[in-house]
């Protein structure tokens, strides 16, 4: 482009001569709007395509399997027998307790912050908090890896001795299991409940807080039996969202949920993922109905998360507190 | 009676204070202590060799990482070339000229895919670069991380736009600034800083992905040239070598771990320091 004087010139005045194509594009409002309305469709597109990918490269496992492929047990690569409901289990298992363990954590650590601490020590906390989302999840397998595990090794005879009698605590414990994979979600997951359950409980108007206090109710009253209550479906979001992380988490998981595709009633036996087996036989899949069954999964994977990501956001939305 | 009434509540009130506090200490001494252990691992396993060096066989000692810190840089490269256009794009549409059904559809879309479970990502540059290609690439793990800036780079410059006052808009136009005008040099030079550090935070966010590079930029004990070879990354290295049964091998990964976390924690506490001040001019 020439920067020629004319280009300072205001527009008016008949004689102008017909502007350059890039003057045109810099004052284009056509031109503007076509560019990013482009970028906006090729988001679209990019989102279909994915979906196509997964619909169509996992054909031939769809085909062969049918829906028998959600409900069959068996993982047999040698034998192209393939079945993800060992994966589906650990998952859910995995994720479940990871929810089990994160939400009272959480929870409460976010009422503690919003209700309870006092605002200078309340930010600097979230702040720290927030950083542990941000750490990567490569991260949090090294430290389950060599960290998590001997301290879940140490305390085991303890957990056996009061929780052995069920049979979610029985077996040998090697280390590696869906326990300690869901011990090692958890803390990833918390710091997500806390800082959505936070901005929740922090929207919630002050009379309502000021007309319970007074009225004679303590401290934890007004924050347990009003301000929660009031937050519940900010919170409940929240807790949803988490559940869409677990449930796609995959190398901290892979790190330390000892795979091995075996349903076993045992919290403490190694079990497998979704996302943790596509992460390792992925590369090593040969065959195209070996490849096909792990697409297959990522297509279950991702119609698991996109469930409860939709069920997350119409809750937030429906709370109307937090903007995602 | 009521004195006893009285006294149980305000035991209530003490204990569950109390749980609550200890609640927000676990999550807090999280981070302390993950920080901790890892800085003292990952420090005292630290080199000058992990930054110069190629990794070496197994049971020789020494070596470094320095394939896999250039690799990520590589990525990061490619990812933002392909991901930061798309997505600053897409949230220029979304803050200055949508509002109808399709900006919805956008929107809502844009959080789907930032849901989307990062292997999964993986599994589509797989499909997309890898199958058609018939071997792993730079090439794909640029597009498998590419996609997941997307989502964020959208939301994030929605956001800062939006946070331009509208009286800016109004006074670009008033003295005759189309529209496309107003906001080339008005409306983005005033959300500048809160668009690049969104772009900061989504790097720093991409860069300890690991997931959707296992089977796209594959990893790499040697340097790789160009976009078509596999290429190794530094949080696949730390994944590669935590599993590994070898001790020395654990060392590197904790080393790695520590360089890895340094950057990223780094970028995001600046990001959020920018960002903090920001909002206090605004007010």
């Amino acid at each position: 482009m020439a920067a020629t004087p004319t280009t300072v010139t205001t527009s008016s005045g008949p004689a102008r001569p017909v502007p350059g194509y890039w003057q045109r594009l810099r004052s284009g409002d056509e031109a503007a709007y076509v560019i990013t309305f482009m970028a906006a469709a090729i988001i679209l597109l990019i989102t279909g395509m994915l979906v196509f990918e997964l619909y169509t490269n996992s054909s031939v496992s769809r085909g062969k399997f049918g829906w028998d492929f959600l409900v069959t047990s068996t993982w047999d690569p040698v034998n192209d027998e393939f079945g993800a409901l060992p994966f589906i289990y650990g998952t859910v298992v995995t994720s479940a307790l990871a929810l089990l363990l994160g939400i009272p954590l959480g929870v409460g650590a976010a009422i503690f912050l919003a209700e309870l601490a006092p605002p200078r020590v309340s930010d600097a906390l979230t702040f720290l908090i927030e950083l542990l989302a941000a750490v990567p999840s490569v991260i949090y397998g090294l430290l389950g890896v060599f960290v998590l595990i001997p301290i879940l090794r140490d305390i085991e005879p303890t957990l056996k001795a009061v929780l052995g009698w069920t049979p979610f605590f029985s077996g040998p414990f090697y280390g590696v299991s869906l326990f300690s994979a869901g011990v090692v979600l958890a803390v990833m997951i918390i710091p997500f409940i806390i800082s959505i359950s936070r901005e929740v409980i922090l929207s919630v108007p002050g009379d309502q807080r000021e007309a319970a206090l007074a009225l004679g109710a303590t401290r934890w009253e007004t924050t347990w039996d009003i301000v929660v209550p009031y937050a519940k479906k900010g919170i409940m979001g929240s807790i949803f969202l988490a559940l869409a992380r677990a449930l796609g988490e995959t190398m901290a998981v892979t790190m330390v949920v000892g795979n091995d595709p075996k349903i076993k009633a045992s919290l403490l036996a190694p079990g497998y993922s979704i996302a943790a087996v596509i992460a390792n036989e992925f590369t090593e899949a040969t065959g195209q109905l070996y490849t096909s069954a792990l697409i297959e999964l990522g297509l279950v994977l991702f119609a698991l998360t996109i469930v409860i990501n939709g069920m997350a956001r119409l809750l937030i939305i429906g709370a109307d507190k937090y903007k995602a | 009676m009521v004195n006893l009434h009285t006294l149980r509540r305000k035991t209530v009130n003490i204990v569950m204070l109390t749980i609550t506090g200890l609640c927000t200490l676990f999550a807090a001494g999280t981070l302390v202590y993950i920080l901790g252990y890892l800085f003292v691992h990952g420090a005292t396993s630290l080199t000058w060799d992990f930054f110069t060096k190629l990794p070496t066989p197994v049971g020789e000692p020494g070596g470094g990482m320095a394939n896999a810190i250039v690799g990520s840089g590589k990525l990061l490269l490619l990812a933002s070339l392909f991901g930061i256009p798309i997505g600053f794009l897409g949230g220029v549409y979304l803050a200055e000229f949508g509002g109808s059904t399709f900006s919805f559809v956008v929107r809502y879309v844009t959080d789907l895919l930032n849901g989307v479970p990062s292997i999964v990502i993986g599994i589509f540059a797989y499909t997309m670069v890898v199958l058609p290609q018939k071997h792993f690439s730079t090439l794909a793990g640029g597009l498998a991380l590419g996609v997941m800036m997307i989502p964020i780079a959208v939301r994030s410059t929605e956001e800062f736009l939006r946070a331009v006052p509208n009286s800016l808009r109004e006074g670009a136009m008033a003295l005759g600034a189309s529209k496309a005008r107003s906001i080339l040099t008005v409306v983005i030079p005033a959300a500048k800083n809160g668009i690049m550090t969104g772009i900061m935070l989504n790097l720093a966010r991409v860069a300890g992905e690991t997931a959707p590079l296992l089977f796209t930029s594959f990893g790499n004990r040697y340097w790789s040239s160009g976009w078509e070879q596999p290429i190794s990354a530094l949080p696949v290295m730390i994944f590669t070598y935590a599993i590994a049964p070898y001790e020395d091998w654990h060392k590197q990964a904790w080393a790695a771990g520590f360089v890895l976390l340094t950057l990223v924690l780094t970028v995001n506490i600046i990001a959020r320091a920018v960002l903090s001040k920001g909002r206090h001019v605004a007010r």
